[in-house]
């Protein structure tokens, strides 16, 4: 069976096809550091995909804050300070001098490309240059410490037929919305942290409403990732996704439901099998969760989510051998408060950066910073973007929607079509579709099947840059070499390794071996670009972060 | 002649989906014998030469017009034509509420316990082995067979000091063993035992991704979530399209010094062996009528590959929806639980009337079974013993433990158990995969072996 096309090549004409891929260049401008804190305006080039408007804005926008001048920064030893959590600092002192137990390597475009892929979607055309030159802790900071709101820059996401996405209403639009995030906005970390947390707290569409509560939680995410992991928490429990999701909005005095109490603890805040909590504790926690409501209709689904306080049961409470007449913050706080929870958190948070466990000593160390700083999460994820750990240890598998961002912010394609929903999901990953409250499976994220989804999904991402071989004239004479660097170019040159460079290579040649009509040299040659394409996005190098 | 016919000479390098096309190419000249001395493959070699003539054309080119040495596939084929048997493994995923499916209707603390959703005397079968318990009306295909004999019953299976927790308690399962972290599935254990090393087809999760059930440590296994076909398609053409794959293969086969890579690799190169193993198979239809659903489609799928000689050994596949059912139970359970039924019924049908009835058989299995008393809306949380079905045409039929009653409960007042399910699992391996338990079952001396097979 041959995947489905959307849109058959064959059905549109050469021309067509040719103008489609025309780039507009424009010159835009952008504020850069300057070196002593301040910022100056520098032009480049900017390759529109689309006709810009006549006048589209070309400024470079308004000057950002003034960089905090160096000195100020952590001095050797002292341990990344933990940011206030209601106010976003400003932008990053640029020093690189780091604490003693961070990584103490090389900070080039190599170390910036894994950061860029694990504490975002992978960079842009020129972005690892760019972010290396801001050193380590310059790097890090500038992830970890965003000013102000995020902006998308780049062609706003479109659905297949042109228009705008509709979220809220239209089946898959939540995924392409998130997905257009991923790849336009200028905090990446931002939502690199949503999706964590999506998958720590896993809630599924398939059992909330409305596709809008899902995109609400996620924005609950987005502004709560770097803050208090306990008023993360307090907030999650009676977010309406998750209120439906795990039956909080069920749960009465009469009649407790134990969904949340008992997940609370095993996936959120605890752990499964080490002796936490025990099943009584979990039906304590679950009269403490009750009175949470919501009315019903057919046409809003579950709405109106309050307190209602004869709904609750008032009744004293047992919980971790604390009795009291325990609510639901209580039953939060109680979990965070359990002496098991700080090294369920920073080895949760860890293991979505680095693969291997962290040494005893470094995870002792990370609980410290978790503990004195009050349970907040930035300390913790700064320590780990800058361990060495991160930047010297094994890769990881990128999770599918890492992936398919990544390739789309490397060749400068905006969401225009609904096939990345069902790809994702053939891949594994629908966004707002976990498969269950304990989320994605991260050590199974490649099998036959969703493999080939993933070799479809560079398929689809390369549908206007592969080339007609039937129907468009191609270079007759391009060398094996010349073909791969074209290939790479347009992937936005992304390093590979030694084996796999000289594996394309070795295809490059074999395939113009086959060449031996005239009429088969631009052709063949136009199929290897495509295959060199499709090879590079589903090579291990692009796999894995 | 085509370009791709260059290929001919130079064997490593080119797929069967190649040679399809090659031969196609050719076909004026008529179809090649097949050699003397090919295995034949399972079912009957007639049924395999019709699936592959309507699926994919020329497919029997393969045996005739090449010299090329046997391929992985064709070993497999020779594997499968000694007549292995087949295990499918379906599962209820969430926790199937046991106390529905077969209900203590006749149990005086069943309707006490559940006001609201106690299932009614009268409305289903009643269940032969046992008079206080009566099928859910959306389970009557598995009556159906029971009544047969061809349905093994476990009315409350589990296991000591029960876990609660879908992940735990579902790992216990897959790994058939209570402990927690493995990588391992028993069933992958199984294949590493006796499988093959170039055949992915050993080990079959017929839905989006691989079964940490079948997860082997070395053999390959593979997923397949739509048994339409299987391809990789890109804007590449002969003759560049197999070099294309030559590379391809090659990613997934060089050496790998990290985990994740070595993980990238595997996948690669199982991906690249299903796609030559499986590019002649296509359309297929059933001599039987299948319910219009998904799941009962994707047996119907597996029914053919059986019937085709692919060398399968053991299938997982997901029972469709959820039964994770803490609201709103009687209308999901319902559906679902007929959807599920109704399919096994057509698949066990499928398979008596291809004569393959006697080598395939499936156990239906949950994480746990809900709790007795019903929660405030609706629904069940979770419980501990729970249901699990053996059926086939060589399946014993007789129940497995009794059910316990609903006078007595465990200490968090869930249903006791009165079977183990690593005793279940032993039983398969030894009397149906003819296997050592031993090998595969930490601590298997230790497990009642109740008899599942028909001698």
């Amino acid at each position: 069976m041959a995947i489905p096309q959307q849109k058959p090549l064959a059905a549109k004409t050469k021309d067509q096809r040719r103008k489609r891929r025309r780039v507009w260049k424009d010159k835009h401008f952008r504020w850069v550091p300057d070196g002593q804190g301040g910022w100056r305006v520098e032009s480049y080039i900017h390759r529109h995909r689309h006709k810009p408007k006549r006048g589209h804005d070309r400024g470079p926008g308004p000057k950002p804050a003034r960089q905090a001048l160096p000195g100020a920064a952590a001095a050797p030893g002292a341990p990344v300070a933990p940011p206030a959590p209601t106010t976003p600092p400003p932008p990053p002192p640029v020093p690189d001098v780091r604490p003693p137990e961070a990584y103490q390597g090389t900070f080039g475009p190599a170390q910036a490309v894994r950061l860029l892929q694990r504490a975002g979607f992978g960079p842009k055309p020129g972005q690892a240059e760019q972010v290396a030159s801001l050193g380590l802790m310059g790097a890090v900071q500038s992830l970890t410490r965003p000013s102000g709101p995020a902006t998308l820059s780049g062609p706003a996401p479109r659905d297949g037929d042109g228009l705008p996405l509709a979220p809220g209403d239209a089946w898959g639009h939540d995924h392409l919305w998130w997905l257009d995030r991923m790849v336009r906005s200028n905090q990446p970390l931002v939502e690199r942290m949503a999706l964590v947390f999506h998958d720590w707290f896993a809630t599924s569409n398939a059992n909330v409403s409305k596709a809008q509560q899902m995109i609400d939680q996620s924005n609950l995410f987005r502004n709560r990732c770097f803050g208090s992991f306990l008023d993360l928490f307090e907030a999650v429990t009676i977010d309406p996704g998750m209120l439906q999701w795990l039956n909080g909005h069920e749960n009465r005095k009469w009649a407790p439901n134990e969904n949340y109490a008992r997940e609370m603890m095993e996936l959120f805040s605890l752990g499964a099998d080490r002796g936490a909590y025990s099943e009584d504790d979990i039906r304590e926690a679950a009269r403490a969760l009750t009175g949470w409501r919501s009315d019903w209709s057919s046409q809003l689904g579950s709405h109106n989510f309050r307190f209602e306080p004869k709904w609750h049961d008032t009744g004293t409470k047992t919980i971790f051998g604390k009795a009291g007449n325990w609510g639901w913050e209580d039953a939060c706080r109680l979990c965070v408060e359990h002496p098991l929870h700080p090294s369920f958190f920073v080895e949760k948070l860890w293991s979505y950066f680095v693969p291997t466990a962290p040494a005893p000593a470094l995870r002792d160390q990370l609980i410290q910073t978790y503990v004195s700083s009050g349970w907040q999460i930035r300390p913790v994820l700064e320590s780990i973007l800058l361990s060495p750990d991160f930047h010297e240890g094994p890769p990881m598998v990128k999770p599918p929607v890492v992936h398919l961002a990544g390739m789309l912010r490397a060749i400068g394609r905006p969401i225009d079509t609904e096939a990345w929903v069902w790809l994702c999901d053939q891949a594994g990953q629908q966004l707002f579709w976990p498969p269950n409250v304990s989320g994605w499976d991260d050590s199974r994220w490649l099998d036959t099947s969703r493999l080939r989804a993933r070799w479809h999904l560079v398929t689809y991402v390369l549908e206007e840059i592969s080339v007609d071989a039937w129907n468009e004239p191609y270079k007759t004479d391009e060398t094996p070499e010349e073909a791969l660097a074209r290939a790479l170019a347009s992937w936005g040159s992304p390093a590979l390794s030694e084996e796999h460079r000289a594996e394309l290579l070795d295809f490059a040649r074999r395939s113009q071996n086959l060449i031996i009509a005239n009429w088969q040299k631009g052709p063949y040659r136009a199929m290897r670009q495509n295959a060199l394409l499709q090879l590079i996005g589903i090579s291990p190098d692009t796999l894995l972060q | 002649m085509s370009p791709g016919n260059r290929h001919h000479s130079c064997c490593d390098g080119y797929t069967r989906s190649q040679l399809l096309r090659s031969a196609a190419a050719e076909a004026g000249k008529g179809l090649p014998a097949i050699e003397p001395g090919m295995p034949e493959p399972a079912g009957t070699g007639l049924s395999r030469r019709k699936f592959l003539s309507r699926s994919a054309g020329m497919a029997l080119a393969i045996y005739g017009a090449s010299k090329i040495p046997l391929s992985a596939f064709e070993t497999g084929i020779a594997q499968a034509a000694q007549g292995d048997k087949i295990l499918v493994s379906v599962f209820f995923d969430g926790g199937i509420d046991s106390l529905n499916v077969l209900a203590p209707v006749n149990d005086s603390r069943y309707q006490q316990l559940r006001p609201n959703l106690a299932l009614p005397p009268g409305v289903g079968t009643a269940f032969s082995e046992d008079p206080s318990l009566q099928w859910h009306p959306a389970a009557a295909a598995l009556a159906t067979l029971h009544s047969e004999g061809k349905v093994s019953v476990f009315p409350a299976i589990g296991y000591d000091d029960p876990d609660q927790s879908h992940f735990t308690s579902r790992h216990y399962y897959e790994i058939g063993e209570l402990a927690v972290g493995h990588r391992t599935g028993w069933l992958g254990r199984y294949l590493d035992a006796v499988g093959d090393s170039e055949n992915p087809l050993q080990g079959l999760s017929l839905d989006g991704s691989l079964s940490p059930m079948i997860a082997t440590a070395e053999k390959p296994v593979a997923a397949i979530d739509n048994v339409d076909g299987y391809d990789l398609w890109a804007r590449v053409g002969d003759p560049i399209e197999s070099e294309m794959f030559r590379s391809f293969a090659r990613f997934g086969s060089l050496p790998a010094d990290s985990p994740a890579l070595g993980h990238v690799r595997r996948a690669t190169s199982q991906t690249d062996k299903l796609r030559q193993d499986l590019a002649g198979v296509g359309e297929f239809s059933s001599p039987v009528e299948y319910p219009d659903t998904w799941f009962s489609h994707k047996l119907a799928g597996l029914a053919a590959y059986i019937n085709f000689g692919l060398p399968i050994r053991v299938v997982t596949i997901r029972a469709p929806g959820g039964y994770d059912t803490h609201a709103d139970q009687a209308g999901d359970l319902e559906e679902n639980l007929r959807e599920t039924c109704e399919g096994i019924l057509a698949f066990q049908r499928d398979l008596e009337q291809r004569g393959l009835a006697d080598r395939v058989m499936v156990e239906m299995w949950s994480e746990f079974g809900r709790r007795p008393e019903e929660n405030g809306s609706l629904g069940t949380d979770h419980g501990a013993a729970g249901c699990a079905f053996v059926i086939g045409s060589k399946a014993k039929g007789e129940m497995v433990g009794e059910f316990p009653g609903l006078t007595s409960l465990d200490s968090d007042d869930n249903l006791m158990a009165t079977s183990d399910f690593r005793g279940m699992y032993c039983s398969l391996l030894e009397q149906w995969l003819e296997f050592d338990a031993e090998a595969i079952i930490p601590g298997a001396t230790g497990f009642a072996r109740p008899t599942l097979v028909k001698p």
